[in-house]
């Protein structure tokens, strides 16, 4: 079987801060990393891959210096890897990153399985994932929690509905986006590590994937648009409460209420 | 250059260069005072006739024939969108056996409530439930399109975003409209720090998600208004590739990472029993109970409860930490709750440096008023309240 995955990278922490002076934003050091919800989600592929056989592809759409996530994808068991590179797909919005990664797993033709986390640490949308199954017309399931069967043509899976537990068949090629309840992911492994250092990523831009519609990608093919942004509304205020249990407890109680927490 | 949050612009002999890391979000075009930046964007795409395009469409989500209360919130930022425009709201409902709870749709002042019955529809399923909003999309052809940052919502939306080629924004804390009938989205943008305006100006429906309990419920009204329109379901929208075999509700309340409130506990709590009384204040408010490290340590709890470095990282609508220092271990995983209430006995506890209410004193003597409070002020004809 061959099982995809789309992993992002996305920056280390989400320490932005702001200038309050001139509302401005600053962004210290940033470190970039492989987004933590697509490593449960490789672990996934990589651990049916080991099972049942097959290969794992892992295809990131991103600048060029986002090769680094798929090398790490080698050292977790991936076994091929794809950046998808270009001016061309920059500014994407969640339907142009969907059509973009659609288009290449399209091309890669024989996904039986594509695995993608359940969002990302950055955009944190949980869109991209049902995005690309509906651009590939294939049934999809959000938040898997857990894989119980994978049979020649259907998989059986659990997912967190949020108010209880789903299991559902699926019939194959499908899409799920995973949660980090699914697996413990495994460590970049120095033997991989030493064994993928000479192995290729290859790098596509918008004119190998055949068939796609350039005004599909990047700014262009985002309907959404950012006009502005702003640093939060101030964080509310800082009190310090003092006096008996009781005046306390109804100073909370009442601003619970303002708030409309309860 | 220090304006691009990405580290996107250089300097080069007095020339600006783009690197990669330039992620087109434009800060630096509206930063610029000489107007030097600028965005060549070829207007793709037809020029929108907005004037076609009326109206606010809800999807209603049910689970087990039960409306969930985020519809209710829906509704109410809907009517307030729609009140603006001069426009109305209309909600699509799918399911089995739901008369009655289209009908208690109507209470909340929508002006029509389209109904799919079938018992392919008893269970939510991806690709029937597309089919079926995108129809009704193209037969209404709604202005914006509400639906739930539920599990379901976040699963639907983006499928049905794709199908229509229309843009979508998850989460969003505001939702205005435009006199030309815009919708200004806000989220949450880099983890929360800070926030984006996001407008979807070439493409209808508008589509956003809004998580529940962020905006205000509908109020019910005692005389329904509108009409409920029962939709024929044609048989071939309902083929998937998905059999749902089993549903195992939750017996208890969701895990930490997930829910919108939390009270946690920290060493203060002092013995298991003081856990207890935190637990009975989560239920009380709806949330769910996390605790500091030493208190897993000590066996009182679950890993899974954790919360910190070690531990979950958390970010609901509302904290509410007892008996907790506020050591930065533990802080990591929860500063970025959007209210942050910290009952603490030492005035000096680093927890009143970042709670933005801070109560100080005894928990074992704030605690149970505030139990008792609560459940007070219980109002027994609630809006969420279906008859
Ligand atoms: C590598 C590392 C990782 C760690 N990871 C985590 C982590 O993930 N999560 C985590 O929580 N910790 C973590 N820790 C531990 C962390 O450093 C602190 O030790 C821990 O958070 C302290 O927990 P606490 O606030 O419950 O206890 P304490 O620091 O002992 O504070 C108890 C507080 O309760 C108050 N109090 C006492 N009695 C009452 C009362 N009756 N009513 C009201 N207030 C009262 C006291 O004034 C005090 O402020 C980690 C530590 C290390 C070194
Ligand atoms: N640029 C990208 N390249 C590859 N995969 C992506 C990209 N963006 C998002 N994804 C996938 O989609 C999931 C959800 O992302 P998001 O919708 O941004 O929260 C991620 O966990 C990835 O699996």
């Amino acid at each position: 079987m061959h099982f995809v995955v789309c992993i992002k990278q996305v920056p280390e922490g989400t320490e932005v801060e702001i200038d309050e002076e001139k509302g401005i934003l600053k962004r210290e050091g940033v470190e970039s990393k492989l987004n933590v919800y697509d490593t449960y989600a490789l672990e996934a592929a990589v651990a049916l891959k080991e099972e049942f056989g097959g290969s794992v592809t892992v295809i990131s759409m991103g600048p060029p210096q986002a090769e680094a996530v798929i090398r790490e994808s080698y050292m977790l068991g991936a076994d091929e890897g794809y950046l998808l590179s270009d001016r061309v797909f920059a500014g994407a919005d969640t339907l142009a990153t969907s059509y973009t990664l659609a288009s290449a797993i399209r091309q890669l033709s024989d996904a039986d399985i594509i695995f993608c986390g359940m969002q990302t640490t950055d955009g944190d949308t949980a869109q991209v994932g049902p995005g690309i199954a509906e651009l590939l017309g294939l049934p999809h399931a959000s938040y898997v929690k857990r894989l119980c069967t994978l049979e020649a043509d259907a998989i059986i899976l659990e997912t967190d509905m949020g108010d209880g537990i789903e299991s559902l068949k699926i019939e194959l090629p499908c899409l799920l986006t995973v949660t980090n309840e699914i697996n413990q992911p495994r460590l970049p492994s120095f033997r991989l590590k030493q064994g993928t250092k000479n192995r290729p990523v290859t790098i596509w831009d918008h004119q190998a994937l055949v068939g796609a519609k350039q005004g599909y990608f990047g700014l262009d093919g985002s309907p959404t648009q950012v006009e502005r942004i702003f640093p939060p509304p101030k964080s509310q205020e800082q009190v310090i409460w003092q006096g008996t249990p009781f005046e306390l407890s109804q100073r909370m109680c009442a601003k619970l209420r303002e708030l409309k927490y309860i | 250059m220090e304006v691009c949050p990405f580290e996107g612009i250089t300097m080069e002999g007095g020339q600006v260069e783009f690197t990669d890391a330039c992620r087109l979000c434009r800060v630096c075009i509206k930063a610029c005072p000489t107007g030097a930046i600028w965005l060549e964007q070829s207007d793709a795409g037809p020029i929108l006739e907005r004037d076609k395009y009326k109206d606010v469409l809800i999807f209603a989500e049910q689970r087990q024939g039960r409306i969930q209360p985020v519809t209710y919130e829906l509704i109410g930022k809907g009517l307030e969108l729609a009140r603006c425009l001069g426009q109305e709201v209309i909600v699509f409902l799918a399911g089995r056996d739901l008369k009655a709870q289209a009908h208690e749709l109507l209470l909340y002042g929508v002006s029509r409530v389209y109904l799919y019955e079938h018992k392919a529809l008893e269970h939510f399923r991806i690709e029937p439930y597309t089919s079926l909003i995108v129809d009704l999309v193209n037969d209404t052809l709604p202005n914006i399109l509400l639906m739930g940052a539920t599990p379901v919502g976040r699963s639907l939306a983006p499928r049905v975003a794709a199908r229509l080629r229309t843009g979508l924004t998850a989460d969003c804390t505001s939702l205005s409209v435009k006199e030309n009938g815009d919708l200004v989205q806000t989220r949450p943008a880099f983890g929360g720090d800070v926030m984006a305006q996001i407008i979807t100006p070439r493409h209808r429906p508008q589509m956003a998600t809004v998580r529940h309990k962020v905006m205000a419920s509908a109020p019910r009204l005692a005389e329904p208004k509108g009409e409920v329109k029962e939709c024929a379901v044609d048989e071939s929208k309902l083929k998937s590739g998905i059999a749902v075999l089993k549903f195992e509700p939750y017996q208890i309340t969701t895990s930490i990472s997930d829910a919108e409130i939390v009270v946690a506990g920290g060493r203060g709590v002092g013995r298991p029993e003081g856990l207890k009384l935190l637990e009975q204040l989560a239920v009380e408010v709806g949330g769910a109970l996390g605790v500091t490290r030493p208190l897993v340590e000590q066996g009182w709890a679950d890993y899974t409860m954790q919360i910190g470095m070690s531990g979950r990282t958390i970010r609901p609508r509302l904290y509410i930490g007892c008996g907790i220092s506020g050591a930065i271990q533990h802080v990591a995983g929860m500063r970025g709750a959007e209210a942050i209430f910290a009952i603490n006995s030492d005035p000096n506890a680093p927890i009143f440096d970042i709670a933005h209410y801070g109560l100080v004193g005894d928990m074992y003597e704030i605690v149970p008023h505030l139990i008792a409070m609560i459940r007070e002020g219980d109002d027994p004809n609630g809006v969420f309240q279906l008859s």
